[in-house]
């Protein structure tokens, strides 16, 4: 069992602010289903466009992940966006009196929503899903900044704490080495560049959002005129696994809307490569 | 409060028979069963009958089938061992994607950094395997097929007379995980040909720590554990005398208890899944709902977490588990729901009610009335719709 303090599980089971602002200032959203967090942020400023007047979480997460949003809408609550701003990873667990090791992930989601927030409150629509600096973690969709930023602030210097802290190498593992060279150049122990992969290469973090994103917008709705549906139940690297619903499931010419209308839209609009398989009731 | 325990395949209480047999052992009766005096060969008399105990609980005809290892995982890692060292020209093995990790975590690290090709086969949605795909995987340089009997995660139960026959036929060492089994099923090693299975006490209302190998009369053997001659060279190190005897006695009790786990049990675990999947929306059962365990429940609720709900029902005494990343440590959830295809929306948020014949009906109906309150209040908070 985790060692929560008793701040942390207050939060948790009497969490504060629960909800999302209607016209918000800003709104910020991270995580996903797939990682099995997600924290949308929501504020609003005073009259005099000064203060955070109000703000609002909604959380799909563990006991740690709820408390860490609660706290931080809090937190913020007062303050000046300036202020809120300076706002880290660090002063979210502190404010709860500490998180277990492999928990602090929660708090800097915590800090990212909120970033994103601001982001989006000037303006600076932050495109979701292009992130800022080099893709490190495959698996979870950590860039080299995200990961230097939080040894730096949090004095970190393993691999291990780097997966407590981001997640960044608890998936498949294969960035180990490149974790490694983050840490010792922010130990200032090498100054040699690691040679990064291409920037614009799909994480599954990715490739999980934008199929998602056409799944609900364009190729639900199409099947749903037929009295179909989908449930999207996977995806590993290239492959995208489904269930199909409704009339869909139940249809002799199924296989055609998988092959020659979803696949075809995934790879058009996605990936050339993506293949589309269907899981059956 | 009053604890509700409904996690039985996490541990078990050990049952006052049991510390009531193991008692004197902790006293008096502390002689080392392999000294050559009458002091210590006393103890060995009950370590004997203990020995031939559990080899009636399993159905094997010799009671010098049977080794007494340190846990689960050790008997596991033993018997997969064992087939890999005396066959050294065969370099593959076939196992589950679903195994517990005693089995899964040791195929992957044999494939990883020893070498060794590992098939681990797949199951549908139902955790079930395709025995098709399990033929079509043997070949000849197969050294061992280990298939554990029934899911710790799930209870989905495999056919293990097919499998073990299967196995058989080819001259395949086939070992058997069946730490989920003993004590809920009956086993008989005597009519189905397995060549080794693993069994573990704190699984059976025996102490933890302790745990038993069966191995098949004739089997090439080559121990893990080096050192003394204890166990006719086959588990070397000074025998856990006491929990040794608790196991015998537990075994004993389990096999007297079987028919009541699965009577009362099972209809326990029916009220709690009907009126759980009748009283809360959008909630799954994972697995095969006839081929299971008796005592086995585990069901998603889709859009929250595990963990969460975990927490809450802790709040009211209730211990139970859960398959989501985060109440793992892991970061991932359940290798067990993924292998089943099950969406993430639904694995983050599964649980696992574990019963014994210990629960009763009213800890059922709290449990159903509070995990109604405390569904509802998650999905309030979540941002999934």
């Amino acid at each position: 069992m985790w060692k929560y303090t008793d701040k942390v599980i207050d939060h948790f089971l009497h969490p504060r602010n629960v909800g999302e602002i209607e016209n918000p200032d800003g709104t910020g959203e991270v995580g996903s289903l797939a990682c099995g967090d997600m924290l949308r942020l929501t504020f609003k400023l005073d009259k005099q466009k000064k203060h955070i007047e109000d703000a609002k979480f909604k959380t799909f997460g563990c006991a740690s992940a709820i408390a860490s949003s609660s706290a931080l809408t809090e937190m913020i609550k007062g303050m000046t966006i300036k202020q809120a701003e300076n706002i880290t990873n660090k002063d979210i667990a502190k404010f709860l009196g500490g998180l277990p090791e492999q928990k602090m992930h929660c708090s800097v989601m915590g800090r990212e929503a909120l970033e994103a927030a601001i982001k989006n409150y000037r303006g600076e629509e932050d495109e979701k899903h292009e992130l800022e600096g080099n893709i490190i973690c495959k698996c979870f969709g950590v860039t080299d900044k995200e990961i230097e930023r939080v040894a730096k602030e949090n004095n970190l210097t393993t691999i291990e704490q780097i997966t407590d802290y981001t997640k960044a190498g608890g998936g498949c593992q294969l960035c180990h080495e490149e974790i490694k060279h983050i840490l010792d150049k922010v130990q200032g122990k090498t100054t040699e560049q690691p040679d990064y992969k291409d920037t614009t290469e799909w994480t599954n973090l990715k490739i999980m959002h934008q199929v998602e994103k056409l799944m609900n917008n364009r190729i639900r709705p199409a099947l749903k005129y037929d009295s179909g549906d989908l449930e999207l139940v996977d995806v590993d690297h290239h492959t995208v696994y489904i269930r199909l619903k409704g009339a869909c499931a139940t249809c002799p010419h199924s296989d055609m809307t998988v092959s020659r209308f979803i696949e075809k839209e995934l790879q058009k609009e996605i990936l050339p490569d993506i293949k589309v398989k269907e899981v059956k009731e | 409060m009053n604890t509700i325990y409904v996690d039985n395949n996490a541990t078990t209480e050990v049952l006052p028979e049991v510390v009531e047999a193991m008692t004197p052992f902790f006293g008096k009766l502390y002689g080392n069963p392999s000294s050559m005096h009458s002091f210590g060969g006393q103890v060995g008399k009950h370590i004997d009958s203990a020995r031939e105990n559990i080899a009636n609980f399993l159905g094997a005809s010799r009671p010098s089938e049977i080794v007494f290892t340190g846990c689960g995982t050790e008997s596991d890692n033993t018997a997969i061992r064992s087939a890999l060292i005396t066959q050294p020209d065969k370099r593959h093995i076939v196992t589950t994607a679903v195994e517990h990790p005693a089995v899964l975590e040791l195929c992957k690290h044999l494939q990883d950094k020893e070498g060794y090709n590992v098939t681990f086969l797949g199951v549908n949605k139902d955790g079930n395997l395709d025995l098709e795909e399990l033929k079509s995987s043997l070949r000849d340089e197969t050294a061992i097929v280990s298939i554990m009997w029934a899911n710790n995660e799930t209870g989905v139960i495999f056919p293990m007379q097919e499998i073990a026959e299967i196995c058989a036929g080819k001259n395949i060492p086939f070992h058997t995980d069946a730490v989920q089994t003993a004590g809920k099923l009956s086993i008989d090693v005597d009519k189905t040909p397995i060549t080794y299975l693993a069994i573990s006490g704190h699984k059976v209302n025996a102490p933890k720590g302790v745990g038993a190998l069966y191995i098949r009369r004739g089997t090439k053997f080559s121990p893990l554990l080096i050192g003394g001659h204890h166990e006719q060279g086959r588990r070397a190190g000074t025998l856990n005398v006491p929990s040794i005897i608790g196991l015998s006695k537990a075994c004993e009790l389990a096999q007297k208890y079987m028919n009541e786990e699965f009577g009362k049990v099972k209809k326990l675990r029916n009220q709690l899944e009907s009126g759980i999947l009748e009283k809360i929306p959008n909630s799954f059962v994972n697995g095969d709902k006839e081929n299971r365990l008796p005592n086995t429940a585990n069901i998603s609720f889709q859009g929250i977490e595990g963990e969460a709900i975990l927490l809450m029902l802790n709040e009211y005494g209730v211990c139970a588990s859960s398959g989501s990343a985060c109440s793992s440590g892991s970061l991932e959830p359940s290798h067990v729901l993924r292998a089943m295809k099950v969406p993430f929306s639904r694995a983050h948020g599964s649980i696992r009610f574990s019963l014994s014949r210990f629960n009763t009906e009213n800890e059922v109906r709290l449990i159903i009335e509070k995990m109604q309150g405390i569904v509802k209040r998650l999905r309030e908070l979540s941002p999934v719709s």
